[in-house]
């Protein structure tokens, strides 16, 4: 049995769509792509060109979920489905995008370089907890103008789990839809055995960017699974009650699964988000708030209820290094997370407000997402009657770790955790070197990448790759990139 | 009855009262109060406890941004009067902001714009994905002291670097500051790119600005 918690009654949920609904129809939604409003207006939604504004009936909308498919897979580059996007399945990947990454040994932030991701890729196929990779951090090495697709080019060459992905341009997609073209063998094969699902950000409150609808309809049109990362930040741009976050939530997301149906009935799109309790001392959106935290699970909560696949950036802190804090506010996101049964929770590894990626970090988190995956299994009854019998045998004697009920399912029952946590006695840890789960992170990681083995990408796939990756560069004036990391 | 009036004002900006404040600014004004004495005595008064509040940590953003939109409204009420004694209510300076082109972030340029507004600045918020043309039109325009440029991407960060360079061809870099802003930028990407400043929050860019003023 697998545990689960609710936490907004059914009446709650229904009222928060009936309202969003209502949004959708006064004031709407303002939508900056001309093709979006065209395929708006011939749907017979309300559209004001000049002010860019969508008024949506409640029809529209339903029909739109009731197109949208209610489940679908991730494959790895292999061609093995593995992630599952549908029901209470809970998966994890990496928070995306970081701008730095927090140095194994200043521990100061610093831009990444190439060698810095590949590091990090590494670590994901390895750590056995993450279930997909992510375009996890910007290189600062390439012109900043190809930053979004040289992280897809560096994963490709190192990956084999799917990917989660995000374009930051219109033109830019185009050129990661090519790579992830060659990487599996051809647009059908990219349709079919989806190995990438890219992030599209409605703005808050309520308005489709250019680019990011393009995104939209673009992966709709191509059959590639795109993830709706709508990010109220309750009292800056969403009302300040976490409810009411929710309702504008669910109105955005609406509105993107009804513009990629209309582009395309039945592409593959997933509710999701990246909201935050804005912090009203600081000016700050923080992913590890605990109103953060409610706003995610309840928005999942709505979503499931639509029959729509989840995914949430949670399981993130906002410390500026890896510190108590840190261990908080990631295990509280991750656990909420897993218990409301989110489809993809991606989050592992970032720091402050979503702009720092750490190895260390990452190394952790897998262990609470390691935690929290044997949480979610709950407690399970392996016997009947449960002990009665046993303890009658045992009478008043201790002695259980010898028997013979204890060895036959020890190794299912209890959690084994990796070194990052210290489980030894006082000396045995001092005579370790006395290290802080950080010092031991820093060694896990070191160790671990050493178990990395190659996804063996064919060489042809692997210079076209860079083919492509370079005719990119050339235009912003870098003729050759910088040399890929050995395996 | 003056002195009472004018505490009444300041209490009621202090709250962010903006019914009460612009009804008791125009009550006020019914009783003979010079204009330029409500501004000087109850408003900026107020918005001075409210900033110290905020720095004690008795008050939050939300206290900040009422109690600035309540100082303008009143402020909307005695500027007619103001002009008819050809007075003036002495802005710090006038600012142009916007996000550059191809990024949509607007939360923290807004923040940044009414920090300002609420300091005393006089801003002109372009918006967010705005072309290089439109903030060197809104400079000549306005004949801004300063500029400000939020980019929040590491892709859209390198067009501060080219609307600086254009203002230079529009010769018009000699007469505006330049301050940048945003997630991925530092002050030594703003000093590469020939930028006057940087800050990392709206606090830091009220306390830029202010000093590029000088
Ligand atoms: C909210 C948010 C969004 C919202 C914005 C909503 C809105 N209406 O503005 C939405 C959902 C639209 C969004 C979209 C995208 N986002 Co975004 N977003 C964020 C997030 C989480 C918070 C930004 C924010 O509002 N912070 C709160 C405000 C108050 O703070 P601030 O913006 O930093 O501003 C303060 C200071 O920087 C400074 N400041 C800001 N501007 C200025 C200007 C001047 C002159 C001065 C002096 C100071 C100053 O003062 C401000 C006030 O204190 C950041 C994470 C982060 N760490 O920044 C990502 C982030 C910036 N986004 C990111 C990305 C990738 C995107 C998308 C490309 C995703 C996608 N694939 O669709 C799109 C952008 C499309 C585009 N081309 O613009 C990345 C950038 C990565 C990179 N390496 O460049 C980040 C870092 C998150 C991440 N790791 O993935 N995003």
């Amino acid at each position: 049995m697998s545990l689960r918690i609710r936490i907004l009654e059914k009446e709650t949920i229904d009222q928060i769509i009936d309202e969003a609904l209502g949004v959708l129809q006064d004031p709407g939604v303002r939508i900056h792509n001309e093709e979006a409003l065209e395929l708006l207006a011939e749907a017979e939604a309300l559209v004001d060109r000049e002010a860019q504004v969508a008024k949506i009936p409640e029809k529209l909308v339903r029909w739109a979920l009731d197109q949208a498919p209610s489940d679908f897979d991730l494959y790895t580059l292999a061609g093995k489905p593995t992630c599952h996007y549908g029901g209470d399945a809970v998966q994890f990947d990496p928070g995306s995008a970081a701008l730095t990454i927090l140095d194994s040994e200043s521990e100061e932030q610093r831009p990444p370089v190439t060698s810095d991701f590949v590091t990090f890729v590494k670590l994901v196929e390895v750590l056995p907890q993450l279930d997909a990779q992510s375009t996890a951090m910007i290189c600062s090495d390439v012109p900043e103008e190809i930053g979004d697709l040289y992280r897809l080019y560096l994963a490709l060459n190192y990956m084999c789990k799917p990917i989660v992905t995000g374009a930051f341009g219109k033109d830019t997609w185009w050129i990661m839809k090519e790579m992830l073209e060659v990487a599996v063998g051809g647009s059908e094969e990219l349709a079919s055995k989806r190995v990438a699902i890219f992030d599209v950000c409605p703005s808050p409150p309520l308005l489709w960017s250019d680019l990011t609808c393009q995104n939209l309809i673009d992966c709709a049109r191509t059959w590639i699974p795109s993830e709706l990362v709508s990010m109220p930040l309750a009292g800056a741009v969403a009302p300040v009650t976490l409810a009411g976050a929710v309702v504008q939530h669910t109105a955005e997301c609406m509105s993107g699964v009804l513009i990629s149906q209309l582009a395309q009935e039945g592409a593959p799109i997933v509710w999701g988000g990246s909201p935050a309790a804005f912090d009203m001392r600081e000016g700050t959106p923080p992913m590890g708030d605990v109103g953060t935290w409610l706003i995610d699970c309840a928005y999942a909560e709505v979503g499931k209820a639509l029959g729509m696949p989840t995914h949430a950036y949670l399981g993130m802190s906002d410390a500026k290094v890896v510190d108590a804090q840190c261990g908080l506010e990631s295990a509280g996101g991750t656990i909420m997370a897993a218990l409301t049964g989110i489809n993809m929770v991606s989050g592992a590894g970032m720091l402050d407000f979503e702009s720092c990626q750490s190895l260390e970090k990452l190394v952790i988190d897998a262990e609470i997402i390691g935690m929290t995956k044997r949480l979610i299994t709950g407690i399970e009854i392996r016997e009947k009657p449960i002990a009665l019998s046993l303890i009658r045998d045992m009478g008043h004697r201790g002695e259980y770790l010898g028997h013979p009920h204890t060895m036959r399912w020890f190794k299912k029952e209890l959690y084994f955790p990796s070194q990052i946590l210290d489980r030894g006695s006082l000396d045995s840890w001092k005579s370790k070197g006395g290290k802080t789960a950080f010092e031991r992170a820093r060694d896990e990681v070191k160790s671990l990448v050493e178990k990395y083995e190659p996804s063996g990408l064919a060489p042809e796939v692997r210079d076209e790759l860079r083919r492509i990756a370079e005719r990119a560069a050339d235009k912003y004036g870098m003729v050759k990139l910088p040399a890929l990391p050995r395996e | 009855m003056v002195t009472d009036l004018l505490a009444d004002i300041k209490e009621n900006l202090i709250n962010g009262d903006q019914e009460r404040t612009v009804e008791l600014t125009k009550i006020a004004l019914e009783n003979g109060i010079e204009p330029m004495t409500i501004v000087n005595s109850a408003l900026a008064v107020g918005m001075q406890i409210v900033g110290d509040r905020y720095s004690t940590g008795e008050f939050f953003l939300p206290n900040l941004v009422a109690a600035g939109v309540t100082m303008q409204n009143a402020l909307s009420i005695l500027e007619p009067e103001l002009q008819a004694r050809h007075e003036e209510v002495q802005r710090v300076g006038k600012v142009v902001i916007g996000t550059v082109k191809g990024d949509i972030h607007e939360i923290g340029k807004s923040l940044v714009a009414t920090m300002l507004s609420c300091n005393g600045f006089e801003v002109y918020d372009v918006g967010v994905d705005v072309p290089t043309e439109i903030f060197i039109a809104k400079v000549a325009e306005t004949e801004a002291d300063l500029l400000g440029l939020s980019a929040l991407l590491t892709t859209t960060m390198t067009m501060q670097r080219q609307i600086i360079e254009e203002l230079e061809k529009a010769d018009l870099r000699d007469r505006v500051k330049v301050m940048v802003g945003g997630a991925p930028v530092s002050g030594e990407w703003a000093e590469s790119i020939g930028a006057d400043g940087y800050a990392e929050d709206a606090m830091a860019a009220v306390r830029l600005a202010k000093l590029l003023m000088q």
